[in-house]
């Protein structure tokens, strides 16, 4: 369990987030949603630690991570798992040796069991045969899913995914949502993902988070979200004139 | 005040590069790559332009030489000096800032954008320290044994161009590059490449790491490792030539 407790951030005097809190709980998919802008993505980083809040606290499973220096970051930081936007995946080395990174930074494994939970990995996320392609050779779906295979090859307790749908399309996106989904159940994990997909909060979304201008603007399950009647949120859910439509049904 | 800011974040960037790696393993992988990479892969530019570098010398030496009782062998010895002294220390670290500098720049750079750097950030691995200080090393390890190539290479060139170009005979030559000899040259030489070798690197490595942005950044990235490196070189080459030789 992730807990915020009025986080505040800004840049150069501009607000950015303000005074933010909320609970993200264990073995459930956490959607944080909201228009371009609106501190999503300043918000996952704060919640890793990329960059530091500069009022409130955070707080991973009752353990405090704001205001930890880099070295006491250090073993919260091996229980994080994260799906970047473009797959963040290492140019330089193929999809094994991607996925084996972590494993040989911070496991005393066997060459063999590193390449079994690799396989196993790959397997999760439904790629065969791409152990020694380079990134420069994947699809961006593809990409995507050895980042998640990355991301969860350490066995971490938290995933964080940023807008992991952006780029792809709408059956791709939605075999990347059913796979995160799947994996945080199976291995119970805390997983929180930035999106604008608005498949994605109604396929997978077992809590959402709206944030507008920075502020937690609403927060509620997809049931909730379909009967809002909050004026922000239906204009940014239900944007275009289909899914006017459908919510009137 | 801008410079002031880039000085104070270049030494917290260097702070934190020189911690103890994760696990040697790793870095030792890197460090090889590196070593192949700055050493095997700068051959080519440095012998060519090496050769043709001592070959100038030696031809604008001869041809600037019109006092008929200076003899011809101080060709050489002027030559020689020149080559170690300054042409294969600063100008082979000039072209190393070039090929080098721009290559590590952009490498860094182009992972800072691409979100690299976060994901390593993100496992716990100090990013700087992994990407930046086998670098370094290599860097540090293998300059020498190139600028000791270029130096050979120099010479080399010098005599052949020389003899070929028919201004001076081979004995001549010979007998000017082995007359009065300073070992510390060479000394002095090394000196020079190691600091010029580290100033490639962190500098480089500083601007890569430093980029934000998109392609565009990482090419003004890469341009300025190459542009702050060459000054720096030429600035040390001045404050460490004012230092050890006078």
């Amino acid at each position: 369990m992730i807990e915020l407790k009025s986080i505040s951030k800004s840049f150069n005097g501009r607000v950015i987030l303000n005074n933010v809190s909320t609970t993200f709980e264990k073995g459930h998919i956490n959607l944080v949603i909201g228009g371009s802008g609106s501190g999503k993505t300043v918000m996952m980083k704060c919640m890793v630690g990329l960059v530091d809040v500069d009022g409130g606290e955070l707080w991973y499973d009752g353990k405090i991570f704001s205001g930890l220096d880099k070295k006491e970051r250090k073993p919260f930081r091996q229980e994080i798992g994260m799906v970047f936007q473009g797959g963040a995946l290492f140019d330089s080395l193929t999809v094994e040796q991607n996925i084996m990174f972590p494993l040989n930074m911070f496991t005393k494994m066997s060459l063999e069991e590193k390449l079994d939970r690799v396989n196993f990995c790959l397997n999760r996320v439904n790629l065969v045969n791409v152990n020694k392609l380079s990134p420069s050779e994947l699809s961006g779906g593809m990409k995507k899913r050895v980042a998640i295979a990355r991301a969860i090859a350490p066995n971490p307790s938290y995933l964080f995914c940023d807008e992991p749908n952006s780029g792809l399309d709408p059956r791709t996106s939605i075999v990347i949502d059913n796979l995160i989904k799947e994996i945080t159940e199976e291995f119970n994990i805390t997983t929180i993902v930035n999106t604008h997909d608005m498949n994605s909060v109604l396929e997978i979304g077992d809590k959402i988070l709206y944030l507008h201008r920075g502020e937690k603007w609403w927060e509620g399950t997809v049931d909730d979200i379909l009967r809002t009647d909050n004026k922000e949120l239906n204009e940014f859910i239900f944007a275009s004139k289909l899914a006017k439509n459908v919510k009137n049904i | 005040m801008n410079w002031l800011f880039h000085l104070g974040r270049y030494w917290i960037f260097i702070k934190e590069m020189m911690t103890k790696p994760e696990k040697f393993s790793i870095y030792w992988r890197q460090l090889v790559r590196e070593l192949d990479n700055f050493g095997y892969g700068s051959l080519g530019i440095v012998a060519l332009t090496s050769v043709f570098m001592g070959a100038v010398i030696t031809i604008q030496t001869v041809y600037n030489l019109v006092n008929p009782l200076v003899p011809l062998s101080a060709v050489g010895i002027v030559a020689r000096d020149s080559i170690i002294l300054e042409f294969s220390p600063t100008m082979m670290s000039l072209v190393l800032a070039g090929k080098i500098g721009s290559s590590i720049a952009s490498e860094i750079g182009t992972m800072r954008v691409t979100e690299q750097i976060d994901a390593l950030e993100i496992m716990g691995i100090n990013a700087s320290a992994y990407l930046v200080l086998p670098k370094v090393v290599a860097a540090i390890l293998i300059f020498p044994f190139v600028v000791s190539i270029s130096m050979f290479l120099g010479v080399f060139g010098g005599w052949f161009a020389g003899t070929m170009a028919g201004v001076i005979s081979s004995a001549e030559f010979i007998r000017g590059i082995q007359d009065s000899f300073v070992p510390f040259n060479i000394t002095f030489a090394m000196i020079k490449t190691l600091t010029f070798a580290y100033i490639i690197t962190t500098v480089s490595a500083y601007h890569g790491y430093h980029t934000e942005g998109g392609a565009l950044e990482v090419g003004q990235s890469s341009t300025n490792a190459v542009v702050y490196s060459s000054i720096l070189i030429l600035v040390f080459d001045y404050i460490l030539t004012q230092l050890i030789l006078t």
